[in-house]
């Protein structure tokens, strides 16, 4: 009786395990077919023969972090895959694969990608690095895109969008905004992407308003909306009352709105999601680069190297700032913006100092992109340490 | 101060999803019949929740349609593992896996949809008491009607007859279906009962907690749900505590790390599974704790007339 009824505690024990582990690894899959070759104009069809490429269309994969309606970072990966579709019609044809862990399953998912026949394959996570390096090396005559990475092979280039950027023009508005001087960002994982968009917040609010402290908190994940919105709501908690967030869902902005306090839309126009409480929108723009990187492709001009574009290649912009917004601060956020196209303006520019007195930047030195990608430590003004900083 | 009385409340708030659950997996796991599929029903009532939400502007109309999809969902694994005799564990885990892609599939068109301002709630009077008001008394209903619950439950299990029925099927079903007793017949009103509450909570969370819908946006809170179970040695009034101190720990998380406190806070997200396992291995080891805790019958099929 005894033994019996402890096996079962063991067996159900297992069972819970195997069962994580399942829901962990299940992804989902969907295919669109490109606009069908014969549906293009009928006067047109000579032309289009004879380019090269109208027999048959380049076959484009994209593997995506979370689900296309995360209204967020999938979400304007998937609406860059659409721009990409339209400008390039019958020369394309793309597919992709939603929801890909960033584990051992997104080398299955590349190598399903180049089994299936796909040449140009984006991967639109930092996770995806390792595994798209692996499945690289073994398929020299398919080229791979990465989204935010920094390893390249020769048939493997990383591109990113400066969402910095972005941030920094959040930061102008949220440091005219905020009535406690404590803003809050809430953090998925910390790497230097996400704490390069932390100091960038909190030095376009120090721009405006030199008293501005910045709270964070990490959820370790990109997507996880309860728990995003738990740690939204500690932020508020704490006294923070205007919020952006580097994770992928709207739920920083929702918890914002039902507790009357402001946020940012991040990835995508979240404008919808909670219209009392949004400020602004940084929006990330991938149409262009995705049009260019299959050009490349088609006109076998591609090559490896970095690509990093921002609000000056209009890879990057904020938009629908909110009604709330008064018009000098507007203007501010314009202003900065006219710069960052133009060149005369540099966020990163000395002296700026890291939250432990140290001078990180000496004064009139702008950072290369060699230092934007290595950062690791929060500027003066954010609270407390960058996890795994000792 | 008033920090703490935040957090105090967030804890509530957090905990009352894992509360609502964990109890309706009680009911079913107190009847001998496990269901791995909490955070499947979860899934598919949230979206059923929120679309009500949407439509009708209604959310306690939201939570019963998440009980409904909830108790459907159940009722159809009760008939696999209760008249078919399927392995409850594997059913369960099917269950749980076609409700994360049933919910992503009929949840499409609702991920661009969101819901009119949520209302403040405050109980007057005591919602304006300093410190205890803002942490105790501004709460959502459901946050008082679970406390409610949780001690009718109690009642139920421990002074009602129909609730030691309940308890005899789970701990002997020969004995009961000797004594006349409708084995499965009541075992699958438990295992409906469950998946209605998993139902409850699923829409909580989808038109209170997290007022959105997005795919998978349970976010293991039905695992956890089941692990509560456990952890509560099957008790609800422990079921009630330990939901709280789940929820509690993931807020004191965020909260130490928006005060600078270095801590990790994935240690922290381990610990209600550490302390699930703690607690297994504890009643484990002591055949008479695991008889007076454990429902005896807890996964095992049942044959009548056998």
């Amino acid at each position: 009786m005894t033994t019996s009824t402890r096996r079962s505690v063991l067996r159900t024990t297992a069972w819970s395990t195997l069962a994580v582990a399942a829901a962990l690894a299940g992804c989902s899959k969907k295919e669109e077919a490109a606009p069908d070759a014969s549906a293009s104009a009928p006067a047109a069809s000579a032309a289009v023969a004879a380019a090269p490429s109208a027999s048959a269309p380049l076959k484009i994969a994209f593997a995506y972090l979370g689900p296309v309606g995360d209204g967020g970072w999938t979400f304007a990966h998937d609406n860059g895959r659409k721009a990409l579709e339209k400008e390039l019609g019958s020369q394309v044809q793309t597919t992709f694969v939603e929801s890909v862990p960033e584990s051992a399953d997104a080398e299955r998912v590349f190598r399903d990608m180049v089994a299936q026949g796909n040449t140009l394959i984006f991967g639109t996570s930092f996770g995806y690095m390792e595994p798209m390096l692996k499945v690289a090396a073994d398929n020299k005559g398919v080229h791979f895109e990465h989204a935010t990475g920094y390893k390249t092979a020769d048939n493997m280039r990383v591109y990113d969008n400066r969402t910095y950027e972005g941030a920094y023009m959040a930061g102008v508005v949220a440091g005219g905004m905020t009535k406690t001087n404590t803003i809050g960002v809430v953090g998925s994982i910390p790497i230097p992407e996400v704490i390069r968009n932390i100091d960038s917040y909190t030095l376009g609010a120090q721009s405006v308003n030199p008293k501005i402290k910045v709270k964070v908190v990490w959820v370790n994940e990109w997507f996880n909306p309860p728990k995003e919105t738990e740690g939204a709501q500690s932020l508020i908690d704490g006294g923070a009352d205007v919020l952006l967030q580097n994770t992928d869902s709207s739920a920083v902005l929702q918890t914002a709105e039902k507790n009357g306090k402001y946020a940012f839309g991040w990835d995508s126009d979240m404008t919808a999601y909670g219209p009392k409480a949004h400020l602004a929108s940084s929006v990330n723009i991938w149409g262009p680069y995705y049009i260019k990187a299959a050009k490349d492709a088609i006109n076998g001009t591609w090559t490896t190297g970095h690509t990093w574009w921002g609000v000056k290649e209009g890879a990057i912009d904020l938009v629908s700032i909110s009604d709330k917004v008064p018009a000098d601060l507007k203007a501010k956020v314009d202003k900065v913006k006219a710069g960052l196209k133009d060149g005369s303006f540099s966020i990163w520019k000395g002296p700026i100092l890291s939250n432990d007195g140290k001078e990180v930047l000496k004064k009139d030195v702008v950072a290369d992109d060699g230092f934007l990608g290595g950062i690791k430590f929060f500027v003066k003004g954010v609270e407390g340490k960058v996890p795994g900083d000792k | 101060m008033d920090t703490y009385a935040l957090l105090l409340a967030a804890t509530l708030n957090a905990g009352t999803v894992l509360a609502i659950a964990g109890l309706g997996l009680l009911i079913n796991e107190r009847s001998g019949i496990v269901n791995l599929g909490a955070e499947g029903m979860m899934l598919v009532a949230a979206i059923a929740g929120f679309a009500t939400a949407v439509q009708t502007g209604s959310d306690w109309l939201a939570f019963g349609a998440g009980a409904l999809a909830g108790a459907l969902m159940a009722g159809a694994f009760g008939v696999l593992v209760i008249w078919l005799n399927t392995n409850q564990y594997a059913t369960g885990l099917a269950l749980s896996l076609f409700g994360s892609g049933f919910s992503a599939f009929v949840g499409i068109n609702y991920t661009q949809e969101h819901l009119a301002a949520r209302p403040h709630f405050a109980i007057p009077l005591l919602g304006d008491i300093p410190f205890i008001g803002p942490a105790l008394f501004r709460q959502h209903p459901m946050v008082y009607i679970t406390i409610a619950f949780m001690a009718a439950l109690t009642w139920f299990l421990y002074r009602s007859r129909a609730g030691l029925v309940l308890r005899a099927v789970g701990e002997s079903p020969e004995s009961a279906h000797a004594l006349g007793y409708p084995v499965r017949l009541i075992r699958l009103m438990a295992v409906m009962a469950g998946g209605a509450l998993c139902g409850v909570a699923g829409a909580y969370i989808s038109v209170v907690y997290t007022p959105l819908w997005v795919e998978g946006m349970v976010a293991g809170k039905g695992w956890i749900a089941l692990a509560l179970t456990t952890f509560a040695t099957w008790r609800p009034s422990r079921v009630l505590l330990g939901a709280y101190l789940f929820g509690g720990v993931t807020m004191l998380q965020f909260h130490l790390q928006g005060e600078g406190v270095a801590i990790s806070s994935q240690l922290l997200t381990m610990l209600p599974y550490l302390a699930t396992i703690a607690v297994l291995v504890l009643i484990s080891r002591n055949p008479v704790w695991i008889r007076t805790n454990m429902p005896a019958s807890l996964g095992k099929p049942f044959f009548p007339g056998s």
